[in-house]
């Protein structure tokens, strides 16, 4: 167990807590960064999915993780990103231009359509994102003349700075580099005034507004941040696939993602990538399973749904934090190792708030 | 004629979705949970009257019956089963939880041998007939049977909620419970056992949307779909307002039936969510409902 004394306030902001942490986490990166010479091109490709789909992660976890707004659209904003990446490297910007611009539209979509729902409380945010995401796949189905309608659009080769990513390890570089960026960031983020912000508002409200925290500027903030994340990602997708259609975009995928990031666990960055991680991961599982489950059982659609769903519902009543809980807990019991007790991660439990008082 | 005629076939549709958002007002008034899970519970609500009239054989109106007692036990054990583990946690693991559970009955019924992915026909004895009315000297107006049976069953439906609501103990208390929760509980009502019966009574109006819906749309998976317009209806009428709920509802309904055919292909799907924005511009708080301070 490792006690850390401390004696300056600027180590309650230091992203690295101790050494050790400094060296493991140069140890994750060298082992990442030497993976594609170790492991087959197919694994390579799973990986990039993860990476993907944690900046995905990323982004919805700002904003529902830290900030407490539930977004039951975000489909939407990763159409946003990959069809503008898409459109614009037809065009001929390069990729950076059009990562940053894939970001911007994204983002500032997302100030469009929050502003008037983050004015009202709650669950009315869900549903706007809820109206927004249907809007924006009959949209993209109707505008053919940008987005290909109902055929899609292929997308060309990426290239940077006249570096041809045409292997599955170059790509993979691409999509690490761009996470680990948005990891820092929102790290960076979140230990500046205005994550605490994000976080002040998630635990309370009226004690945030107490504060003085202007409650529809910082939820506007953290919406359109969490937009312009899942606008990179949606253009790295893009890329990834080569190929996007509307139905990648639905309803169905924003739930996905939001089942993703409870699972991996709620309110911390790990929890994101964690996430992402068990959604690729648990389902190459599930089509491996499937050659030797009985042919009633492995032949059916609904088996992955049926799968997460159980997940989902298994980790919302007994573990809140997700996968990154269990972790904690695992890890507490190794540090602290005979001392381990039952109660230590007990769920606190409070009376009912009711929202309504007049 | 033909304005009348898209009309009246909106309100049929419009009944539907008046019909989920009311399920899921009575849960928000009472619990103050957000059901996610209410088009499914609608869904799951057909695929019952489907087995119940065709691996049972029951006549229709005992299976209708029938569905409704299968859908409130559903709905009541959800709710001991689920929900109740969860009472005093924040509103957002509530919420993620309703969607973890459409997601799994999504999921579970295509594994259900019998209901499966396919498309399936409940086979009610109204089935494809045709009112005819004549009004004046215009031409007929076409009336179909279907739409006509949503209307009047909706109608007898709230009638009994109304009822039930102003006159039993039973409503009363419900009343009172989702007034003030405490308070009801110092009053000696057994809130607990009231927030089971509300999510029952809940899920069995769901169903019967689910059944009034099945002979236009057919039975299938993805049903509970229509059962997210629930929550543009709930948000037009206020959010938390029963007739307003209703009148939210047969507005969407009217709306999409008239978007269906003045405005150009693409509209009629999304006329709804189009409408749930500008209502939240011009006014959140919707037509009925009242605007709520917090305390601390």
């Amino acid at each position: 167990m490792r006690f850390i004394f401390k004696t300056r306030y600027e180590q309650d902001l230091v992203l690295f807590k101790h050494g050790g942490q400094k060296f493991w986490y140069a140890v994750l990166v060298a082992a990442l960064l030497l993976a594609p010479l170790l492991f087959s091109e197919y694994f390579i490709s799973q990986l990039v999915f993860i990476w993907i789909y944690s900046v995905v992660g990323l982004g919805l976890m700002l904003l529902v993780g830290y900030t407490g707004q539930v977004s039951l659209g975000h489909a939407a904003f990763l159409a946003m990103g990959a069809y503008t990446e898409a459109y614009l490297q037809a065009r001929g910007w390069p990729f950076l231009l059009s990562l940053s611009s894939a970001a911007i539209v994204s983002g500032v979509t997302g100030i469009v359509v929050g502003l008037p729902a983050l004015r009202v409380k709650g669950i009315y945010l869900s549903i706007a994102t809820l109206s927004f995401g249907f809007i924006v796949e009959e949209a993209v189905t109707r505008a053919d003349s940008i987005t290909g309608g109902n055929t899609g659009i292929t997308l060309g080769n990426l290239e940077i700075f006249g570096w041809a990513v045409d292997s599955e390890a170059a790509f993979y570089y691409v999509s690490l580099v761009v996470l680990i960026l948005c990891i820092l960031g929102v790290m960076n983020l979140m230990r500046s005034p205005t994550g605490r912000a994000f976080v002040a508002i998630r635990d309370s409200e009226i004690s945030a507004q107490s504060m003085g925290i202007h409650l529809a500027r910082y939820k506007t903030i953290a919406f359109a941040l969490s937009a312009a994340l899942t606008g990179v990602a949606g253009a790295l997708y893009a890329h990834k696939l080569r190929f996007i259609s509307p139905e990648q975009f639905t309803i169905v995928q924003s739930i996905e993602l939001l089942i993703m990031i409870v699972i991996g666990g709620l309110g911390s960055i790990y929890g994101a990538i964690f996430g992402a991680a068990f959604w690729i991961l648990a389902q190459q599982l599930i089509v491996t399973a499937k050659d030797w489950l009985p042919p009633e059982i492995g032949q059916q659609t609904g088996l992955q749904p049926t799968i997460f769903g159980i997940f989902l519902v298994a980790f919302v009543l007994f573990e809140p934090l997700g996968i990154y809980g269990l972790w904690l807990k695992v890890r507490t019991f190794l540090e602290i190792f005979p001392f381990y007790r039952k109660g230590m991660f007990k769920r606190q439990k409070s009376y009912m708030k009711s929202e309504r008082l007049k | 004629m033909q304005f009348l005629q898209l009309v009246i076939s909106g309100i049929a549709q419009g009944c539907i979705y008046g019909l989920i958002a009311l399920g899921f007002v009575l849960i928000y008034k009472a619990t103050e949970t957000v059901n996610f899970a209410q088009g499914d519970l609608m869904m799951l609500g057909g695929f019952f009257g489907l087995s119940c009239m065709v691996v049972l054989g029951m006549p229709f109106w005992v299976a209708f019956l029938a569905t409704l007692a299968v859908a409130m036990l559903f709905g009541m054990l959800m709710e001991r089963a689920l929900l109740r583990p969860l009472l005093g946690q924040p509103a957002f693991t509530v919420v993620m939880l309703t969607i973890g559970i459409g997601y799994l009955a999504r999921g579970m019924v295509t594994m259900i041998p019998g209901w499966g992915t396919e498309t399936h026909t409940l086979p009610v004895p109204y089935k494809d007939e045709v009112l005819r009315v004549v009004i004046g000297s215009g031409d007929p107006l076409i009336l179909s049977t279907e739409h006509m049976v949503i209307i009047a069953v909706t109608a007898f439906l709230i009638a009994i909620l109304f009822l039930f609501f102003r006159y039993t103990k039973l409503g009363i208390a419900m009343q009172a419970t989702s007034q003030n929760q405490l308070a009801a509980f110092y009053m000696g009502i057994p809130v607990r056992r009231i927030n089971m019966l509300v999510w029952g009574i809940s899920a069995a109006v769901s169903a019967c949307a689910g059944l009034l819906l099945a002979p236009i749309t057919f039975v299938h998976v993805n049903m509970g779909y229509i059962g997210l317009k629930a929550f543009p209806a709930a948000v037009v009428g206020g959010f938390g307002s029963i007739p307003g709920a209703l009148v939210g509802g047969l507005i969407i309904g009217i709306v999409e039936s008239l978007a269906g055919f003045y405005l150009p292909e693409g509209f009629k799907d999304i006329a709804a969510y189009i409408l749930v924005l500008v209502m939240l511009v011009i006014l959140p708080n919707g037509l009925f409902g009242d605007k709520m301070r917090k305390k601390v």
